[in-house]
């Protein structure tokens, strides 16, 4: 058989140059095996990672001190009291959860459509997802106030009271996606690092990273037959993965969405959720991927391309929250519900009328800047969109769970809700936690799929035979 | 100093190194059509050729995976069940005990964990990891297996095995190196 050449013409020249590659030209197993776990490997650490740890870390004793005082004290440290009586403990938790929904995303749901881009993008988005995931979970846990009884508010165990968590609450639906969600997350991160522990113990010239990266990596020899099982269950574990990544945070939003209130009680709640969750949670990839290509010098892998297709899933993404806000406005006027109707009347000019507008701006004007092309190519720009993003998706948040309360059904008991300092220790402090978690990552793991990135350099390819 | 028959083998097997996967899966076919059966093919990408090259049959984890969901499923519903109608039931405005819709999603819940956990123990117990110790590592060159080189070992419990008639035919495949795999 002979394969016909297929020489490109100018067009498609053309086309294959506004495409950036998923992969610099010019690498190989070797190139692509050395630069990332170098990374790694390097006795030196620069100086710069020393500072930002040191930064991360420094919040991450905010969050210590502030989970200190609230076992001392109580959640009556926190503003939320009657009639807001949720507001920041459930707000970071929707928030962190919905970033992490990008690295399941990428990870997962990518994969099942063969999208070879997300190769080089997955492993630190993956572990985003765990750390994020851990940075949530905080909220629910600490807000018992007790977190030391919660194993027994939240999980069904038997106890001498012969008391059961109450199935039939979303609270407790939530308990079970977001603790499924974090365990797979956690699975589906370590199968795929198995590999490149294997690789990194091969490279360590170092005792300890041998015995350390040894242990990791469960002896692990590049078999065919283990390659074999280890596909299947890699494609099953994203199979698996994709209807959870779309459970959780439909059910984070029954948490709203089952109840009565005005401006949570509606139908289109569980597809605006995840579609947000998504939104958000490219924009925190982004918001790593930029400074991590930059000091790594990992432009070769994390591509333009890959910061197009970034950027085009947020505007996606984006434009279905924007269609959301859109359709509760529509309800709230055609439902000819009073109580509807004046929700969105005091979201729109009441006292939190100037975060509703700054969500707005941010979440539906902002992003239609991502259809240019010269927008998706100015990365420092890009950077700060994408953190603005992030806080139009808090203030999302914010406003869902704060107007609805604090405009209660008896205008006596109307209050308003203000953050105390300690709200704002302890969600910056997760953000410490998040970032601590994020750089040790970096340091210590590889924040690329190494084999992952192998397969798709050229000489991964088997030649084929004429004749 | 005497040996008795029942001496233990020096020898593992014999170990073909490559620079190249298509000179591998050539190499793989080519043992296997000379009748080789007990070998292993190990490279530092997956590469599904080798499935066919060296006859592996399909793995059994999706079916072991179908059942761990579905036991998850089965626990997690029957957790429900069994909590709310028959531990503490409680009567709200006669609402039935049994609301199963109500109870469908935690069932989801368990069901994917289920699954994932199945998928990930039953795959690493189906590949014998973690193994921390195996005679292929004793091969120097071997470190290069999880980076850029690919390599074919021919086990010495082959039928077929004989060190030098199978050495000879796998330097005849135009490898790297040869080397003995030491048990």
């Amino acid at each position: 058989m002979a394969a016909k050449e297929h020489v490109p013409d100018h067009e498609e020249l053309a086309l294959m140059q506004r495409t950036p590659a998923v992969i610099a030209p010019g690498h190989t197993f070797e190139s692509v095996t050395d630069s990332i776990s170098s990374i790694v490997l390097t006795k030196r650490t620069t100086i710069g990672w020393f500072f930002g740890f040191a930064l991360a870390f420094m919040f991450l004793m905010v969050l210590n001190m502030t989970i200190g005082k609230l076992l001392l004290e109580g959640i009556g440290i926190w503003g939320n009291n009657i009639p807001v009586g949720w507001a920041f403990d459930i707000i970071n938790f929707v928030w962190w959860i919905g970033i992490g929904h990008a690295g399941t995303l990428i990870s997962a749901i990518l994969l099942l459509f063969r999208q070879q881009w997300r190769t080089s993008i997955n492993r630190f988005a993956e572990a985003m997802t765990l750390f994020a995931v851990a940075c949530a979970a905080m909220f629910p846990l600490l807000h018992t106030g007790r977190p030391w009884l919660a194993i027994y508010w939240l999980f069904p165990y038997p106890n001498t009271m012969g008391l059961w968590p109450q199935f039939r609450s979303p609270l407790i639906w939530d308990v079970f996606a977001v603790s499924t969600y974090g365990t797979v997350s956690a699975l589906f991160w370590f199968t795929g690092l198995v590999p490149d522990m294997a690789t990194l113990r091969d490279r360590a010239q170092s005792k300890a990273a041998r015995v350390i990266f040894g242990m990791l990596s469960l002896g692990w020899r590049g078999s065919a037959r283990h390659w074999q099982r280890y596909e299947m269950a890699y494609l099953l574990l994203a199979g698996i993965s994709t209807p959870l990544v779309l459970s959780v945070h439909s059910v984070v939003s029954f948490d709203f969405a089952v109840s009565v209130l005005p401006g949570w009680h509606a139908t289109i709640f569980p597809p605006y959720f995840v579609a947000g969750a998504i939104y958000s949670g490219f924009a925190m990839v982004m918001t790593l991927a930029i400074p991590l290509r930059k000091f790594y010098g990992l432009e070769d892998f994390i591509t333009m391309r890959h910061i197009h297709n970034m950027t085009k899933v947020m505007l996606a993404t984006g434009m279905i929250v924007a269609y959301g806000y859109a359709n509760e406005a529509f309800f709230a006027w055609y439902s000819s519900n009073a109580y509807e109707a004046y929700m969105m009347l005091n979201r729109m000019t009441g006292p939190y009328a100037v975060f509703y507008w700054t969500l707005i701006a941010i979440n539906a004007v902002m992003i239609q800047l991502f259809w240019f092309r010269k927008i998706r190519e100015n990365i420092p720009l890009l950077f700060v969109l994408s953190l603005l993003v992030n806080v139009g998706m808090w203030l999302e948040r914010f406003i869902i769970i704060v107007t609805s309360l604090h405009r209660d059904f008896l205008p006596s008991s109307w209050d308003m809700y203000y953050p105390t300092r300690w709200d704002f220790a302890m969600f910056t402090g997760t953000i410490g936690l998040f970032f601590s978690l994020f750089f040790l990552f970096v340091r210590f793991l590889p924040a690329i799929a190494i084999f992952e990135m192998r397969t798709i350099v050229p000489e991964a390819k088997l030649k084929q035979h004429h004749g | 100093m005497s040996h008795g028959p029942a001496e233990t083998p020096t020898l593992y097997g014999l170990m073909a190194e490559f620079d190249n996967p298509t000179a591998l899966v050539e190499a793989t076919t080519r043992a296997r059509l000379d009748g080789y059966r007990k070998m292993d093919a190990f490279t530092p990408i997956p590469i599904h050729e080798l499935d066919e090259a060296l006859g592996l049959r399909r793995t059994r984890l999706p079916r072991l995976v179908l059942l761990g969901g579905i036991l998850g499923g089965s626990a997690g519903f029957s957790l429900e069940y069994w909590a709310s109608t028959i531990a503490y039931p409680m009567n709200i405005g006669a609402r039935p005990f049994n609301s199963w819709p109500q109870f469908i999603p935690v069932t989801f819940e368990t069901t994917v964990l289920g699954a994932a956990l199945t998928c990930f123990i039953g795959m690493w117990a189906l590949n014998k990891l973690p193994m921390p110790y195996h005679p292929v590592f004793n091969v120097p060159a071997f470190d290069r297996a999880s980076q850029d080189r690919f390599f074919l070992c021919i086990e010495a419990t082959d039928p077929r095995f004989d060190s030098h008639t199978t050495r000879a035919f796998l330097e005849s495949l135009h490898p790297v190196g040869v080397s003995d795999v030491a048990p």
